[in-house]
């Protein structure tokens, strides 16, 4: 359907004529053999053929061509447009009402489907909003009610709260804070992707500083995250943020669905005009009908039973596409999931050039 | 001595009441103003050791604010912004705010800004050993010990370490640190600056992908510690 509607007006006229005049030639050709009438119903079908795959327009004047043709190369006298006898009248008359109607009736089937579509469209978009409105509330809900219990509680003058315990609460009050704003900042990143108003501010980038700082942001145990940098590697020319982003949402994603224990490497590589980084782990890994679905916006897996908002990875692939590139989901070696994320960009091996 | 004196110019009274109750409790005295024109006649009448400016005022942009103050005001201003705006803290740090923080930020971080931007203006620095756990490096002879260790440095890389030090705690943007160390007309060059930085790391920290003392402030600039 969608490869019909990208063929331009003209090129659906240059069609229509097109085959139009290379079925009359074939039948001309042939016409000893079979006779004008059933030439008649040759071109008939080929009407009704161009029906079903162009607009009504070029239709109309495929039926027109077509009777033309069969009056002018094969109704008797050839070559004349005038008609001799009545039956011959008759076939030429129902010739043309039928071409016409048959352009005309299936331009409207065309138009029911479209109408259809649409509405499949409409309650499409309706099931995504309610999506996002349980998601939100959910995500949301979960930290705020999570400081208005714990103020609750401290502010509680009747109980007598150990110390300990205050502390606890302050704490959560704190870790439910920061996830409320990182969901706000995800909400915005989304609402950035949606507007399609995000262009990439490129500027030279030093991989092996971005990603250091990334890991060392996330506040994981030394060892559970390791880094490889092709070496030497040069700079990058890419959006800091949007590619800060990119590798924060899918280290996160690693770092909430693997086992405590499991280890994540970072592998940072040049590729000739582009950069290449390969998130994997060792966890379980990501089941292959599930691998493109977690990039849908609020899709989570449902065992996870990790929370998180579903749009760290949509997010992630917005920003790789709108820098151009890709990201493609494997199984890593061990078992796990691997993230590739190729960006093309500038590249700068200037850090060879030692000279003051 | 008086205690320093901090001017909040900030709308939302909740974000005023927050600093003033953290401040006053760390012995600053505490001014404050709802809107850029009172936050500028504020500073005028009370001339403050610092201001604290939020770069979304209702009245005018902190923007106009900051550069209205900069035409007299030589005490430090610390922009505060809401994230999503590395566009605006560059710019604001390139029309002469001293220092930067997000909102959501940390209340050990502000004060820590507060506490460096104060000392800075205070006491200017006229040492030329600047002393870091274990660094020093003499701004007169031109030289860099890591651990008593003399570190072989480029012109370019003292140059770049010197700025960063002399700045102590202070966040630098590129173009600011490219303006100093290439000279005008290269604040463009950031290609370089990542070259420079990366290799002064390599010699001055003990884990180059962990630096403690160049840290990177993303999309933003440096900042040494």
């Amino acid at each position: 359907m969608s490869e019909k509607r990208q063929v331009s007006p003209i090129q659906q006229i240059i069609i229509s004529i097109g085959s139009v005049a290379l079925v009359s030639a074939l039948c001309y050709l042939g016409i000893d053999a079979m006779g004008y009438k059933v030439v008649a119903l040759i071109l008939l079908m080929t009407v009704s053929i161009l029906a079903l795959l162009l607009d009504i327009l070029p239709v109309i004047l495929a039926s027109c061509l077509s009777a033309i043709s069969l009056n002018f190369l094969f109704i008797p006298p050839v070559f004349t447009f005038h008609i001799d006898n009545s039956e011959d009248i008759l076939l030429f008359s129902l010739y043309f009402v039928i071409a016409l109607v048959s352009a005309v009736l299936s331009n409207r089937i065309k138009k029911t489907e479209k109408i259809l579509r649409d509405k499949e469209e409409k309650v499409n978009t309706i099931k995504l909003y309610n999506t996002l409105l349980n998601s939100l509330s959910h995500e949301l809900r979960t930290p705020i009610s999570t400081i208005i219990g714990a103020v609750d509680t401290l502010k509680e003058k009747e109980t007598q709260i150990p110390e300990n315990v205050q502390g606890e609460l302050l704490n959560e009050i704190s870790k439910a804070a920061w996830r409320l704003n990182g969901q706000v900042e995800k909400l915005l990143n989304m609402s950035r992707l949606e507007s399609g108003t995000l262009r990439p501010r490129l500027d030279w980038c030093d991989m092996t500083d971005l990603i250091s700082g990334i890991v060392r942001k996330t506040e994981c145990a030394a060892d559970k995250i390791s880094m490889q940098f092709d070496e030497p590697l040069p700079l990058f020319k890419l959006d800091l943020g949007l590619i800060e982003q990119v590798v924060m949402n899918i280290l996160q994603n690693a770092i909430v669905h693997t086992p405590t224990n499991s280890k994540i490497n970072i592998r940072t590589s040049f590729d000739s005009g582009a950069c290449r980084i390969i998130i994997s782990d060792n966890g379980n890994g990501i089941k292959d009908e599930l691998k493109d679905k977690v990039f849908d916006k609020f899709y989570r897996i449902s065992s996870s039973g990790t929370g998180g908002s579903g749009l760290g990875l949509s997010i992630a692939k917005g920003f790789v596409e709108a820098m151009g590139g890709e990201i493609l989901l494997s199984d890593s070696a061990e078992g796990g999931a691997q993230f590739s994320v190729y960006v093309p960009c500038e590249v700068s091996f200037i850090s060879e050039l030692k000279h003051e | 001595m008086n205690n320093p004196s901090i001017l909040i110019i900030d709308d939302e009274v909740q974000i005023r009441r927050l600093l003033e109750i953290n401040l006053s409790s760390n012995n600053y005295h505490v001014l404050q103003a709802a809107s850029g024109a009172e936050g500028i006649k504020m500073a005028a009448s009370h001339q403050p050791s610092l201001i604290l400016l939020d770069i979304g005022l209702p009245d005018m942009s902190g923007h106009e604010v900051l550069k209205r103050l900069r035409e007299w005001f030589n005490q430090p201003i610390i922009i505060l912004s809401v994230m999503d705006e590395e566009q605006h803290i560059v710019d604001a740090l390139d029309h002469g705010a001293t220092d930067y923080l997000s909102k959501p930020f940390r209340s050990a971080e502000l004060l820590a800004r507060i506490r460096a931007a104060i000392r800075r203006s205070e006491a200017p620095n006229n040492k030329t050993i600047l002393q870091f756990a274990d660094l020093s490096i003499d701004l007169e002879g031109r030289t860099v010990r890591k651990n008593g260790d003399i570190i072989k440095l480029t012109q370019t890389e003292f140059n770049l370490l010197a700025l960063l030090a002399k700045n102590e705690g202070r966040v630098l943007t590129h173009s600011q640190i490219l303006k100093e160390v290439r000279g005008v007309g290269f604040q463009n060059e950031t290609q370089y600056l990542r070259v420079f930085v990366g290799t002064l790391r390599k010699k001055i920290e003990d884990n180059p992908e962990f630096p403690v003392h160049i840290h990177t402030e993303s999309g933003v600039g440096y900042r040494f510690n």
